[in-house]
Parts: structure tokens; C-alpha cells; sequence
């Protein structure tokens, strides 16, 4: 489905800033994979995404979606087979566009001067009935008066309104209150088993980690130190993990929202 | 004064005011739609007329306008170009594009800074001709720019909605979301500057036909008096998210900056007041929201001050 082979990517190069982000990665995501990703900040894990979608060119190794090399394949075009949501709710919209609009975008429609017809406005006021937030009867409203939870939830709406391949979702309840939170985290997961999308997520939270998907990756310092799967998976406990990451990364997890398992 | 005159003036707002629209309706799509604020428009402004005047002269009045509106096209690419594929700063590349449109302008020409047209047959002398004998026939000039107007509002309606011109607003709202839906921001960039060029152009083309004249300064701040426009047009349908409305506000944007600048003149304000005028009223719209926030903090911080002295 997905393979990274040898990625790497530094920032900076060259100056006394130079990070090495992500370091020789390798990754197999098996199709229909949930897999949650964690790590300290600086780990490396949002820059495997940006690496994923396309947001810069790696300067080595090579990416494979599904059979095909994209690694030197341009953002958007990537895009139509990788949607993508971020801790910030602003980011997957926009704001001065209504509902609707934000939709049709999503939507693709047919060719540059196609207009939304009312068969697509059916299709939309459908489609947003299922999030059950009231928002088919605003439809004609900016998106930038919605709620941060209400526009997570058009924004995951829209990344899979035409089921893409791979799912990224970077730690995109955080920034919710735990009530919307829950609610966007259940809808993403009824989302992604009833159209069988491959899904990697990072998270802040050990707990959610564990008891989402079927796999866990843990990144230190641009590397993939742990990637646990099956039964050993099943046994884990969140002071498992903090364990883990001691034995591995020689030093103790330092994160508080981690150690907590909040955020 | 009389009603003759206020009616004289009144037309002469309108006339004025509505080829003016054309450059506020390219700023309705640049500076408002897609989030650019295009200072190539001077130059666009002048490069319309001047291809305008050239190709009218050369005995082609009706094929002067989609001359004009070519050249404006191409300017506008060149300022996309050099903002999306090229790294240089979306304001900086107008600028650079407006300071070499003055040598392309002269090259137009054949470095003249001055055309007369008062025997050459224009789009406007043609519209005359062809309304002879019915009772139009007066108000060819104004006919000719309503048509124009029309026009250009009734395409930005239309063109808005569709998925392109939903892609350009998504640009200037948030491009990433733009770009997680498969659409290069390249792209739809570079689409709306050669659209708003393109009229920003006709415009100027328009401007020197009905003036008979083309002076090379034709387009000299004419980015802050469209910009002015475009802002007192916001004043009536500036709330409203309904695309045709605010297209709309533009044009009686337009008008109503020229009938204010009309009364200035008429109350013995020089006539080269004119851009001190529009800079202060893009300076007032713009900042005055901004300012309307800030003072109560400033007037608090001072009067905490003051109490601060005394304790």
C-alpha cells in the first residue's frame, strides 16, 4: 500500500540549525492498516507526513503508494489519493467560503466551468445529515463562523468524500474539547472501517493509541524505534510504552501530556 | 447650481465611474477574490490603452479591445510567473512588472508619450455612427462602457461559481485547502491575474478611446484610486457574501468615487488633489477598522498611566 524505503530528510542543511528529521526510514503500511504513531515533539512524526503528502521533496529514498513511485510527485497531485487533517481545525477550510462551496471544492465536480448542479447539493445535504451537527441547513453559511469541532468534522468529511487510499491524520482531536473530541475520533473511526481506508494517525494520547487500530509505531529522532503489532499489541498497557520508549531511546519520555495520556 | 450642471455632472461621474469599474472589477477578482494585491495595474492600466490607441489608429477600432484585453492577459501571466514559479514576493513582482511596463509602453507606441486621437475612428465614434438617427445616439459613450460593465459583471457572476473560480477564491482564503484538493495554487493563481489584467487593460483601452488621447501617466495611481473604489463599494454589500451583490457594490464604488471627486472639484479642490484623495480613503477603509479597535486600548493605557502618576 504504502512503502518508504531510506527516507531521509534534513533540514537546514548545511547550517549550524541542520536537523535530521527523518533518518533512513523505512515503512510497509499494509492495506486496511489503522496504525497510530507516537512520540516525543521533534520526533519526526508530522514531517513523515509532510513527507507522505508531498509538502517537500525528500533528499533520499523513495516513496511507493500503492505500487506507484510518488517521490517526486507534486503536492496536489498527490492529494487525490492521500487526504489529510491537522491539529488545526482552520487549515482544512476555508473560512470566507460557505459550506457548500467548501464541498464543491472537495467534491471535484466535472471540468473547470461545471457548476454545482442540485443534484450535487442533494448529495452534500446527505452527506452532512450523517454528522449529525445540524450543518445541512447551513450550508449557505461561511465555514469560518463554524465551531473548531464542526469544521473538523466538514474537514474530515471533505478529505474522505471521495475515499482516498491513505488517510493521514495528524493528531486532529488535540485542539477539540474532550466532548467533540470523542465525537470527531468516533466518526473518523466509523468513516475509515465502513469504506476501508488505510489510516495513519499520531497522537499525543498512549491510551487511544493502544485501543485504535491494529498497530503502533513509536518515533525517536527521525526513526521508527518501535512498531508493534498482533497479539504482543494486545498486552500492552500505556506504562508498557513509557517503558518501551526508556529501554530504546536510553532516556524518559518527555512529555507530560504523554506520561498523561490527555490531549 | 443648477440642474443642468448637477445632471452634466452626474454624467460625467457616470462616464468616468464606469470605465473605472472595469479596474475595480479586476480588483474585485484580484485584491478581494483571490487575496493579491496586483500593483501591476498602473502599468496594465497604460498597456491597454496604449495597445488600445495603436491598433485604433491602425484603423482596427473594434479590434482594439480584444488587442488590449491580449496584451493586459500576458502582463498578468508575467506578474504570476514571476510570484508563483519564481520566488520573488507577490508585491515586488507587480512592482517590477509595472516599472518594465512603462518600456513596453514607450515600444507600444513608438516612444511617444502622447497619442491624439481626435480622427481616429474608436470604439466609441463607431458606437456613434451605429446609433445615428435613434435617440440613443447622444449617449454612445455611455452606452458602450454600461455594455462593457455588464459584461464583465455578468462573466465574474457566472465565472465565480464555477469550479475554477471557486478554486480562485479557495487560493486566497487558504491555499492549502486548495492544494488537498488535487488543485495546484500555481495554477489557479496565475488564471485570475490573467483574468483581472485582462480587464484592468479594457479598461485603460476604454479610458484613452473616450479621452481621444493617450498619455503614457494615463495609469498612474490608478491601483489606489480602484482600490478606493473597490472600498466605498464594500461600505453597501461589504457584509454580504453574495458574489453578484458585491460585484455590484464595485461598480457603484466606482461611480461613487468619481461624483465625490466631481463635488470636490466643483468646491474649488485642485484637480491634482485627486490621488492624496484616493490614498486617504484606502488609508481610512483599511486602517479605520483596525483603529477602532486600538484607541479604546491606547485611551486605556494612557488614562492607567495617568492614575499610575498619581498613587
Amino acid at each position: 500500500m504504502l512503502r518508504m524505503k531510506d527516507v531521509s530528510k534534513t533540514f537546514s542543511p548545511g547550517t549550524p540549525d541542520a536537523k535530521l528529521a527523518l533518518d533512513h526510514l523505512n515503512l510497509d503500511v499494509h492495506e486496511g492498516d489503522f496504525i497510530s504513531i507516537i512520540g516525543a515533539n521533534g520526533a519526526g512524526k508530522s514531517t513523515l507526513f509532510n513527507a507522505i503528502c508531498g509538502t517537500f521533496l525528500v533528499d533520499s529514498g523513495s516513496i511507493l503508494l500503492d505500487g506507484r513511485n510518488v517521490t517526486m510527485i507534486p503536492e496536489h497531485t498527490r492529494a487525490r489519493q492521500i487526504g489529510r487533517l491537522f491539529q488545526d481545525p482552520m487549515r482544512g477550510t476555508a473560512p470566507d467560503m460557505s459550506i457548500e462551496e467548501n464541498l464543491a471544492l472537495a467534491a471535484g465536480m466535472g471540468g473547470w466551468l461545471s457548476r454545482v448542479s442540485s443534484h450535487d447539493k442533494k448529495t452534500f445535504r446527505d452527506k452532512l445529515a450523517l454528522l449529525d451537527m445540524h450543518l445541512e441547513d447551513r450550508m449557505k453559511q461561511p465555514v469560518g463562523l463554524l465551531s473548531g469541532g464542526q469544521r473538523q468534522a466538514l474537514t474530515l468529511l471533505m478529505a474522505t468524500y471521495h475515499v482516498p487510499k491513505l488517510l493521514l491524520l495528524d493528531e486532529h482531536t488535540a485542539a477539540l474539547d474532550p466532548a467533540t473530541a470523542e465525537k470527531v475520533l468516533d466518526m473518523t473511526r466509523s468513516i475509515v472501517e465502513e469504506n476501508h481506508i488505510t489510516c495513519l494517525m499520531i497522537t499525543h494520547n498512549m491510551q487511544s493509541a493502544l485501543d485504535l487500530g491494529n498497530r503502533t509505531l513509536m518515533m525517536h529522532q527521525g526513526h521508527i524505534i518501535y512498531d508493534v503489532t498482533g497479539d504482543e499489541r494486545k498486552h500492552l498497557t500505556v506504562r508498557d510504552l513509557t517503558d518501551k520508549f526508556r529501554q530504546i531511546s536510553g532516556k524518559a519520555l518527555d512529555n507530560d501530556r504523554m506520561l498523561l495520556g490527555v490531549g | 447650481m443648477s440642474f443642468d450642471k448637477i445632471l452634466a455632472l452626474g454624467q460625467t461621474a457616470l462616464e468616468l465611474g464606469l470605465v473605472n469599474a472595469l479596474t475595480v472589477l479586476a480588483l474585485f477578482l484580484s485584491y478581494t477574490m483571490l487575496n493579491v494585491c496586483d500593483l501591476s495595474t498602473d502599468g496594465c492600466f497604460t498597456l491597454g490603452a496604449a495597445v488600445g490607441a495603436v491598433v485604433a489608429m491602425a484603423g482596427y477600432p473594434l479590434l482594439s479591445l480584444p488587442a488590449a484585453m491580449l496584451a493586459g492577459m500576458l502582463s498578468g501571466f508575467v506578474t504570476a510567473l514571476l510570484q508563483t514559479r519564481m520566488g520573488i514576493q507577490s508585491l515586488l513582482a507587480g512592482i517590477v512588472v509595472n516599472t518594465a511596463l512603462y518600456s513596453v509602453n514607450m515600444a507600444i507606441t513608438g516612444n511617444k508619450a502622447q497619442l491624439n486621437m481626435n480622427k481616429t475612428e474608436t470604439v466609441f465614434t463607431f458606437a456613434k455612427t451605429f446609433l445615428k438617427d435613434t435617440p440613443l445616439s447622444g449617449q454612445s459613450k455611455l452606452i458602450v462602457e454600461m455594455i462593457a460593465v455588464i459584461l464583465v459583471v455578468l462573466f465574474l457572476c457566472f465565472f465565480l461559481s464555477t469550479k475554477l473560480g471557486l478554486a480562485i477564491r479557495a487560493t486566497g482564503s487558504n491555499a492549502d485547502m486548495v492544494r488537498s484538493s488535487s488543485i495546484n495554487p500555481v495554477f489557479t493563481t496565475t488564471v485570475g491575474l490573467c483574468i483581472s489584467n485582462a480587464f484592468t487593460a479594457l479598461s485603460g483601452c476604454l479610458m484613452a478611446q473616450q479621452q481621444k488621447s493617450f498619455d503614457i501617466n494615463l495609469g498612474n495611481g490608478m491601483v489606489t484610486v480602484a482600490l478606493a473604489s473597490l472600498l466605498i463599494g464594500g461600505v453597501f454589500f461589504g457584509k454580504t457574501r453574495n458574489v453578484p451583490l458585491r460585484a455590484v457594490g464595485a461598480v457603484i464604488g466606482a461611480f461613487l468615487f468619481r461624483v465625490v471627486y466631481a463635488l470636490a472639484l466643483r468646491l474649488d479642490m485642485p484637480a491634482f488633489m485627486l490621488k492624496a484623495v484616493s490614498s486617504i480613503i484606502v488609508v481610512l477603509a483599511i486602517s479605520g477598522p483596525y483603529l477602532r479597535t486600538q484607541i479604546p486600548t491606547w485611551l486605556r493605557a494612557w488614562r492607567a498611566s495617568r492614575e499610575g502618576g498619581r498613587v
